[in-house]
Parts: C-alpha cells; structure tokens; sequence
C-alpha cells in the first residue's frame, strides 16, 4: 500500500493508506484524532474543518495523498498543554455550543477566519461561517463568540 | 433554599462544565469508539419508494473481500417488529392500525430508504463494496406520497386498507358546531406544516458487542434515552431480558427527537455481533440519515374560529391529515393526536374545541417527534387563524389575542381539550415582546422601508406548550405503553464528593451544568465537586430520557427528591454524631446544625460515618448515604410565551429577511439564564428554519428530492438575525414540581414559525395576500405576489 | 468511494503520461467537486493525477492587457490577489463568493472551468470577459468552450493551463444563491469593454449562456433600465424545486439590472 508522509500537530506522521482515504479518516481512523468530525457527506456541515499549511479546508474533501508534505493542525493541536486558545476560551465564554458535534470544526473555522479578518463585525463573521452548520445554537452565541475570540487573539 | 447567593448556584449563568472537553475536541462520540476486532455494517436500502423484493442474492457479496457475514429478514426471522410506544384509538372505540415494522423488509419495501439486506465487513469500505454485489429482484408497485390520494389508494399495509392509520377525535363535536351555529364571524383556513428533517449534526451511530462469555450485550448508540432503547429492543425485538443488555450513549451530536427512536440499526448491530463474535459498528452518512431518521411534521389541515361580534373566540374546529409515512416509529401515533390535539386551546378562552386527526401511511420515512412535536402544528395553526381572523375582522392581532387570553386570576384553567393549565401570566409577556419590538412605531418603519423599495411585515405569536412530560396517571390513560416519570441518584461519596446519576440524557441542553448547580445549590456542596454521569444503563437505575422539554421538569425533580432524602438521612447520621435528636436538627449551608447552637457536623463529616459506620446502632441506622428518588408529575408544565418577528421582503427577487426578532418566554424558575436563552435561540433557529427554508420534499415516485444539504436548505450563520430573548420579568413557577421550573428546550421552536409567516403575510398584506405556506422561499413569496397582481 | 492509485507528477509531461497510462485515469485539481462525486460513486477512476505538484500552475500575472491565471489558483488566490482586486475586481469578488472560505481554499478556476457545472460562478466570468483557456496543446476561445451540461470542448486528456482575461472598462457579478447549496440558482456576469457589452449567465440553463438583446441595448446606453426585466424567454431554462424556469427568468433579469449598476 502506497504511504503518505505528513506532519500533524507538529508531529511527523508516515502511514500506509489506501488511494481513497480521505484525510479525515487519516486523521480519525488512523492516528485517533477523533476531535475531527464527520456531518455530511457534501462538503457542507464543515464539523471536518481542519488547518492545512495555514489555511482551514474540510478534511472531508481532501485526499490523505493530496496531503503529502502538508503541515496538519487539528483541535486536539490548536493550543498547547492545558492552555485554551482564546477561541475555544470564547466559545465557551459565550456558550458558542451545545452538544458539542459541530464546535471543533466551528473553531478551527474561526481561527481562521480571524487570520483572514482580524476584527471582524457580525455580518462578516456570519458570511465567513457559511461553510460551518450548526443545528443547536442559533449561531447568535457563535457569532459573539467568534468576534470576542478574535480580540482576544489580537490581545495576545 | 438556605444559602448566600452563589456563582454556581440557582440562577447563575455558570458556564458549562461540559465545554471543557467538546472545544478541545476530546468528546466522545459513538464514532469516535474503537472496540478492539471492530467489525463494520453496511446497511442495503430500498431505492424504490414501493415494490415487492422477489429475491435477494448475496452469494457474491459473501465472497467479496473482507466480507464477514451478509443478513437479510430470513437469516432473522425469529426478531419482532419495532414497536410503536403509544395506542391510538380511533373515533368508535376500535384501536389503531399497527402493522409490523420489520427490521428488515420482509418481502416488500415500503420507503425509499427501507433497510433490505446488511453486510458486515472488516472495513466500512468493503461492506459497502461488496453491497452493490447483492442482487435484489424488485416488482415496483405505484407508490403514493400524498395522504389525500393515499385515501383512495390500495393499502401499503394489508392490514390498513386505504392507508389509515387511525382517525381519531378529541373534543366536544356537538358543542363546537353550536358555537359555529351562534357565530358573527367564521375564519376558514387551509394550511400545511412542512415536513422537516431534524438534522442533528452528529449522524446516527451505533456499535453491537456481545460477550459470550456472560452472554451479555452492550449497545453503544447516539440515543436520547438509553433506558427506553433497552426496554424496548429487549422486550419487544430481541426477547433478551434488559440484565442481559446494557446500552451505552456517550456524548451525543443533538438529537431535537429524531434519537428518541428504537431503529433497525440497533437491532442491526446487536445480532450481528452475536453472530459474529465481534463488535459491530454502523455509522450513518447524511445521505442516509435523510432516508432513515424519522422526519417531523408533515400534516394538512382545515381549521375553522368562530367569534363573536366583539371578537371573543367561540369555538375552534379543525380536520387535519397527518402523515406517518411507511411504518410508526416509536412515537410517531401519540405527535398529532396528544401532543396536538390537547395544545388547541393555546393560551385562549376559547370554549369549544373539536379535533378530527386521521394518520395516514404513505411511501415515505416514517414520520415521528422532532422538536416540539405537535405543539408546533397546533400553535401554528391557532396563530395563524387569528391571525387571518383579525385581518377579516379588522383588530389588531395584538389586541384580538389580549382580548381572549387566558387571564391570571382564571388559573388552574381547564381547557375544553383535556388540559388543565396550572399557571400563567400571557398578557405579561405579551407586553414585553411589544415593547421591545417597538410595535407602536411599526407603521413608521414599513413607510420608510417602502421609501427603499422594501416590504416590511411584523408578525405576533404566542404560544403555550404542555412539557415536562408526563403524568403516568395520564399517559396510560391516553393509550401509552410506557411511563412518564424520571429517576435520579444522588450518592454523597466517603470524601464528600457527589456523584449524581440521572436518567436525563444530555445531548446539547448542559445538564452537567444545570444539575450539578441545582445538587450544589441543595446540598451546600461546591460545583466542582459534583459529577453528573448519565447515558449508561449500567450505570444509572433507570430513566425515561430527554424529550418534550422534560429534563429539569422531570429528571431535575427526582434529584431535588433525592437531594431531601440525602438529606433526611445525615439528618439521622449527623444525630447520631452529635448525640441529639434528628428532630432537633436543621440543614443549612452544607452542615447539619443543631439549632440555637453552634454545634453541626459537615455533610463531608457525615458522608465519611456514613461509610465509616465504626459505632453505627445498625438497628437503626444503616451504613452508606446513596439515595435515588422516582419523581412522577402530577401534571404537565405550561410555558408560555410571546414571539414578534420583524421581516422585510424584497419583492422582485422574493427574498425575505429578517430585521428583528423578540422572543418573551415565562419558563417559571430559572436555574441557568445563559444556558435557557441558549436553548431558546436554538429553538428559533430551527423554527425560522420551518418557516423559511426547510422542507423534505418527495416526488410522486417517492423519491426524497432534498435528500442532501444540496437540497435541503439548513439555516445558515448568514440566514440568521441576532435575537432578542428575553424571559418575563413576571415569572409564573410551576405549581407542581419542586423547582418551579416549565422547561425550555422546544419553545423557540413552537412560536417561531407562526410569528415569522405572520409577519411574511403581514409584508406581503398590499398584494391581499393572506396565507403563504412553509417554506417561504423567495420563490415562493415571489410566486404569491405574481399571483396576486394577476 | 472505489479505491484508485494517485499520482502527484511534477511535470507536465509526467502528468500527460500518467493520464495516457490508463483509460480510467482522471486529473485531480483541487478536488472540491470531484472528491464527492467519488464519495457518491458517480465515478470509478483507476488513477487520479494530482496537478497540484506543478508549481508553476497557480501563479496569476498581468501579460500586457490581458491578466493571465493559472489553471490551478485557488479562489482564495484569486480573490485577494493584489493586481486583480486593483485591475478585475468582479472577478476577485466572483472567487470570493464561491464555495465557502473551505472550498476557496481548495477549489482551482481550472477545476471549476473543466467541470463546466451549470451552477459554477467562472463560467460566466469566462465567457462574459470573452476569456481564452489555454490548454497544453492550444487556445480556446470562451465561446466556443462550453458546450452543455458539464460538456466542454476539451479533448480526452487535454489538461488547461491557464485562463487569459481581457480587462474590461468595468464589469460586476451577481449571483442569487440556492438556499441550500449556495451555488448560482442564477448569476449574471456584465463586462462592459469599449467596443461593446457582454453578458453571460450562469445557473439557469444547462450551460453558460450569453443575451444577446441586453448587450445590445447596453452597449447602446449602459443603463440598467434599458433591460428589459422579463426578456429571457423560459424555455430551456432550468426548473426544480428552487427555481421554476420562470422564476429563473424573472432573477435573470433583476440580476442583470443589478449587475449593470454594480459594475466598477
């Protein structure tokens, strides 16, 4: 079986996978990063979203192969030890979730978001989320959430 | 409660213990458990809405890599049917249409969608290969999809010709046509509530284990009520007693009702592992969840108000089809006869009442609770009536609703269907949500939206629901199977920690939170020291689950029960310690004081004797402090509330947005604010959902055409407005349970609707437009105003 | 999904060797359509060659006057590209309303052109911007590049390179998105260039098309009321459950005024 060399979490990562393995099943089956979740299967719900070379991509929609060489960070590797990044420290501040599903990829959605926007209003938080689904929340408390975690990331 | 306001106490916004793990991504969903030799199903379904199965070959699936074992109907044909939960009669006595639903078609397929054949493999990948090598010999036969012409079709079920389920009555018929008879004014309306797909985000789940050794079996599932999913596959599916079956429902990914259900899958995952020897997982895809989780909603209905000339609502009469789909789901026979029928009163005067329901079974998923469950139909039909009747009469619909209010002083009310409402203040909320709606200055904001081309609306609803259920009393009257109360354990452990057991499953609503606030704030001992632990039947006594907003009603009420009897028993022990009398003792802040002293004794003290029982007079007093309480209401919550949403509609491409939404709800005692408007504003979205985008839509060959987000339009960040929730600053607790509380988990998806297409209407009134059904799409608005201008 | 071997060449000439190697071989780009068409199993490749190892292919440069974009930049890429938001800015912002931010961050114009789906927004940028799509063996000209429902007229195995954008006096996109996917219901692309006015449509038909009467009038008098709201006659206009054939043609043309006024 051919392999896949990555680096996920900051961790160097060699593994043999079959063509078809998508990287969330990379992620999930193989290394046991379930904190990657799987909600459709249209590239839609976003509950996959992970960071790949900095950007955030649906790990439901990219081959393990495509992959290669890639740096790979999940929500198990967004902060380091016991520390919370600030985003996961707003979500929780603002009751950004509820039974939790979409809210890893909600977050890795956010943090990149604010890469992008780094003091974003509500409508453009709102825009830029609309590749994350969320059926518990409202998304009011996201969208507080969202743009509170992206003061705090500048603060820090 | 004795105690000094605290930050994690009753009506605190604690925030969530649970969080910590779901934004670090250490959940623990059913997916995310890998059993050792985890083996993988694959499920074969129907793609034909209505045909016989001839045959089935599963010769070369057998044969196919990594291919374990291969099941259809005749490998398990010793199973019973899933069971529905609830019988209906119908109108002359006689009981309702209740064909099996087999785990697997036997010989006939009956939805797109209907489970035929499973293939266990050792990866997903290779079940699902070697399921396109099943050869499945199908004879279509006409599939019918809509319930009027299902009436006069041949039946799906041999044994309910043309298709009625039942057809059933609530109400006083005589009594309602004289108070037509008497009427000044009669409002007719035709309407249709959608059929929605709930959509949890987290799919369905389920892994099957068998220990051969004890011959137990463990399920693992993405359930609401774990308990219930035992009983009911042990005694109604498995003939396995519920000692030899354990279920397991870790974190679970939202449910909103479509996780209540006992499915094939359960049953799937379970005989195979036994025939197996190996655990066996089934994970759904979306695809598929849209073909096999139940669907909500779904009925067709007249309704008629008659008032009189003042505008005092007389009666109320409504004829409503309500579709079941293929087969009833487990709940599906109590949604539009007691959770309906029973709420049509709504929070009005309205003295006659009569329901006609008939159910009717139809090529499609079947169709059962989703958030609300029939008191969203009901509210939205009465909202939407008086709505329509204030336009004919020309009042105000604010005013048109005050007028025929249940008022304070007429509390307990009972209704003319069935309901005695124990408390209420609508006029209170009612005037919140006006106020911070600025509806006064409404007219002004439609003139200056005109200026810009726009077509603004303002909607009113209010509604009431009957949670927290139920009385057992009443359930078995109505024709259920299964009990309404909750069981709770409160075990005060050797070191004083608490470990609290609960049969209310949390998926979403925080009871990890809002329990330990509730233990912490009756027993004096700090939050963190208190765990909750539910969703495991080896773990927790019993329990009846989470649905119909019942989980502080019910489950929160058999852990205050719980919390006294804790506390009557280190009554005994603190006596003992202190050589007084337990008569002599009070409990306050966490230790148990002797009064007008200032000896006491910790509930810590007290828990280690409790264990440490070294001079106990074990005549009298037994070792250990681990009480577990049943709480059985004695009567439904009613909470109530107002919602007034502001929209505007531009009308050349039929877009409709919404500017403004106000939600006023009384939910009685508040345990934690955050975490109520949260579940508030969820409800909201999912009823905005309802009312703008949602729609499960079937073609005539009963092919689902929205079987994928493609398709089926989920709310969105950007469909959304930022709500304003808001709970009455005039509460009205519960008479009846222990907390005062009514819950909170389906209200915004009750009110919204009706409030939302209120205010389309209201936006589209210069076209003499006067209904628009759910969804209003763009495409359909549009559609309306072109038709009004021709 | 059926497994398939993947490859990732670094030349052009090891791709069209490895497409050659099988008749079952398909071009990978970024993946963000093709990867759920094979989740669904709508198809069954032996190979995917991943054109992502051919770094020269997403780079998005000015060639005098016209603004040339490799087949395989991102719509991310595309929408902050500096140059292009300065000197094409309604095709920036087209990039930046497909998909969501996932999606642009995967998804390439060629990808999306190959595709042809009649939902796709670059379809009616090409055409409306009278574009040219270079392949490895020629220049197609937009008109003649979309030939119906996910049709092109690209030859088995011709890979595009790149896509060549004239620069018009001022142009804008507008799309009306599908509730539930957020892709074109319909969109409408107006390109204003000196010598006359393109409109091209996309979402409303099998394929992309252009309106010949609205050009006309607006290369006569750009003004957005010289659209006429309701032209597009219905037939052959895509009807379900969105969208009837009427209502897209009743879009078609509040989009078209719109864009007109939008245009910068």
């Amino acid at each position: 079986m051919p392999q896949v060399n990555l680096t996920v979490n900051g961790k160097a990562v060699t593994i043999e996978i079959e063509g078809r393995t998508l990287l969330v099943q990379l992620l999930r089956e193989k290394l046991g990063l379930t904190g990657t979740h799987v909600g459709c299967d249209t590239s839609q719900c976003g509950a996959c979203v992970v960071h790949m070379n900095g950007v955030s991509v649906k790990s439901c929609t990219v081959l393990a192969h495509q992959a290669e060489d890639a740096d790979v960070t999940t929500i198990e590797g967004l902060a380091s030890g016991a520390d919370l990044h600030p985003m996961q420290a707003a979500f929780r501040e603002h009751h950004g979730l509820q039974c939790g599903f979409c809210t890893p990829g909600m977050i890795m959605s956010a943090v990149d978001l604010v890469r992008r926007h780094p003091n974003p209003d509500e409508q453009t938080v709102r825009d830029e989320l609309d590749g994350n689904l969320c059926r518990c929340t409202g998304y009011a408390n996201i969208v507080k959430a969202v743009m509170a975690g992206a003061k705090a990331m500048a603060a820090n | 409660m004795n105690h000094q306001p605290s930050l994690t106490g009753i009506g605190a916004s604690v925030r969530r213990t649970e969080d910590m793990r779901f934004i670090r991504g250490k959940g623990r969903y059913t997916d995310d458990i890998a059993l050792a030799g985890q083996t993988y199903a694959y499920v074969l379904r129907s793609t034909h809405a209505h045909a016989a199965v001839r045959s089935i070959g599963t010769a070369a699936a057998k044969k196919a890599p990594g291919v374990l074992l291969v099941l259809t109907s005749a490998d398990i044909s010793t199973l019973g049917g899933l069971p529905c939960g609830w019988l209906i009669h119908n109108k002359d006595g006689s009981p309702m249409k209740e064909p099996k639903h087999p785990v697997l078609a036997e010989g006939k397929v009956r939805h797109v969608g209907d489970p035929v054949a499973v293939v266990v493999a050792e990866t997903y990948a290779q079940a699902r290969d070697a399921a396109e090598l099943i050869d499945i010999d199908y004879t279509q036969i006409p599939a019918v999809v809509d319930m009027a012409k299902a009436l006069n079709s041949p039946g799906i079920h041999e044994a309910a010709p043309n298709n009625v389920c039942f057809d059933w009555q609530l109400g006083d018929e005589a009594a309602t046509n004289a108070a037509f008879s008497k009427a000044a004014h009669v409002t007719k309306l035709d309407l249709v509530n959608n059929r929605l797909a709930p959509n949890a985000i987290e799919p369905r789940c389920c892994i099957g284990d068998f220990n051969s050794a004890t011959g137990e079996h463990t399920i693992y599932t993405s359930n609401q009520n774990p308990h219930v999913i035992r009983l009911l596959a042990g005694a109604f599916v498995l003939a396995t007693p519920e000692h030899k079956i354990r279920v397991v429902a870790p974190d679970v990914g939202g449910g909103f009702g479509s996780k209540i259900y006992l499915y094939a899958e359960e049953i799937i995952v379970t005989v195979a592992a036994q025939k197996l020897g190996r655990p066996v997982k089934w994970n759904s895809d979306r695809s598929e969840a849209f073909l096999s989780d139940a669907q909500g909603r779904d009925h067709k209905t007249t309704a008629e108000l008659a008032l009189d000339k003042d505008g005092k609502f007389l009666g109320l009469r409504v004829n409503t089809l309500a579709n079941m789909g293929a087969y009833l789901s487990t709940f599906s026979t109590a949604i539009p006869t007691y959770l309906h029928g029973t709420l049509l009163a709504g929070n009005y005067t309205t003295p006659a009442i009569y329901v006609n329901v008939k159910a009717v079974f139809t090529n499609t998923v079947p169709v059962d609770a989703y958030r609300g469950a029939g008191r969203p139909e009901a509210t939205f039909l009465l909202e939407r009536i008086i709505d329509l009747a204030a336009i004919e009469t020309k009042r105000d619909p604010a005013e048109l609703r005050r007028l025929n209010f249940i008022k304070p002083n007429q509390f307990p009310y009972q209704t003319p269907v069935a309901l005695t409402y124990d408390t209420g203040n609508y006029d209170a909320t009612l005037d919140m949500a006006l106020k911070a709606a600025d509806y006064k200055n409404f007219p002004a904001r439609k003139t200056e939206a005109k200026k810009h081309g726009k077509l603004r609306g303002i909607g009113i609803a209010t509604y009431i629901e009957a949670c927290g259920i139920a009385p057992s009393n009443i359930m078995g009257a109505l024709g259920a199977r299964a009990g309404g109360y909750e069981c709770g354990t409160i075990r005060v452990n050797p070191t004083g920690s608490v470990t609290v057991l609960t049969g209310s499953h949390s998926h979403g609503q925080g009871h990890e939170t809002t329990f330990a606030q509730l233990v912490s704030d009756k027993l004096g001992i700090p939050f963190e020291q208190i765990e909750i632990v539910h969703g495991d039947t080896a773990k927790v006594p019993f329990g009846m689950g989470t649905y119909g907003s019942r989980s502080l009603a019910v489950g929160g009420s058999a852990l205050v029960n719980a919390a006294d009897k804790i506390i009557a028993k280190g009554k005994k022990i603190a006596a003992h310690m202190l050589e007084v009398s337990d008569q002599d003792l009070v409990f306050e802040n966490g230790a148990f004081k002797v009064a007008g002293t200032d000896k006491q004794k910790t509930l810590g003290e007290v828990a280690f004797q409790a264990y440490v029982p070294h001079n106990f007079p074990l005549e009298t007093l037994e070792p250990g402090l681990d009480e577990t309480a049943y709480y059985d209401p004695k009567n439904f919550t009613y909470p109530a509330g107002c919602y007034i949403c502001e929209v505007e509609i531009d009308p050349q491409t039929g877009v409709t947005k919404i500017v403004n939404f106000c939600a006023a709800d009384d939910f009685g005692k508040i345990i934690n604010p955050m975490i109520v408007e949260g579940q508030v504003q969820g409800g909201l979205a999912q009823g905005i959902g309802q009312a703008l985008l949602e729609h499960c839509i079937y073609n005539e060959d009963g092919q689902l055409v929205t079987g994928s987000y493609m398709d089926y339009a989920m709310p969105r960040a950007d469909d959304l407005p930022m709500y304003n929730v808001m709970l009455t600053d005039k509460p009205t607790p519960c008479t009846h349970n222990p907390l005062g509380v009514k819950g909170c988990g389906e209200a915004g998806a009750i009110g919204s609707p009706p409030a939302v297409i209120n205010a389309v209407v209201n936006a589209l009134s210069e076209y003499g437009i006067t209904h628009i059904d759910m969804p209003a799409t763009p495409q359909a608005v549009w559609r309306a105003i072109q038709n009004a201008k021709q | 999904m059926y497994d398939f071997q993947y490859q990732r060449p670094a030349t052009i000439l090891d791709v069209q060797k490895a497409l050659a190697s099988s008749p079952e071989a398909m071009l990978l780009a970024g993946g963000q359509t093709l990867i759920p068409t094979l989740k669904m199993r709508l198809r069954k490749p032996s190979l995917l060659v991943d054109l992502s190892g051919l770094r020269a292919f997403n780079e998005i440069q000015a060639i005098g006057e016209k603004i040339a974009i490799g087949a395989m930049a991102t719509h991310a890429a595309v929408a902050a590209n500096p140059n292009l938001k300065k000197r094409l800015p309604a095709l920036a912002d087209l990039a930046a309303g497909i998909g969501d931010a996932q999606v642009r961050h995967r998804g390439t114009i060629g990808g999306s052109i190959a595709n042809a789906d009649p939902a796709a927004d670059y379809p009616a940028a090409v055409v409306a911007l009278n574009a040219d799509i270079i392949t490895d063996k020629r220049t197609i000209a937009a008109d003649r590049f979309f030939k119906g429902l996910f049709e092109t007229a690209l030859e088995p195995g011709e890979i595009i390179t790149n896509v060549h954008f004239k620069k018009p006096e001022v142009a804008a996109y507008i799309k009306f998105p599908n509730p539930a996917s957020r892709f074109a219901l319909v969109g409408v692309f107006v390109a204003k260039f000196k010598d006359g006015v393109r409109v091209a449509v996309t979402g409303a038909a099998p394929s992309v098309f252009r309106v010949p009467s609205w050009e006309e009038a607006l290369s006569a008098s750009f003004d957005p009321y010289v659209i006429d709201v309701d032209t597009v006659p219905t037939e052959g206009l895509n009807s379900d459950i969105h969208a009837s054939s009427d209502y897209r043609a009743h879009l078609l043309g509040v989009l078209a005024r719109r864009a007109v006024t939008a245009c910068r």
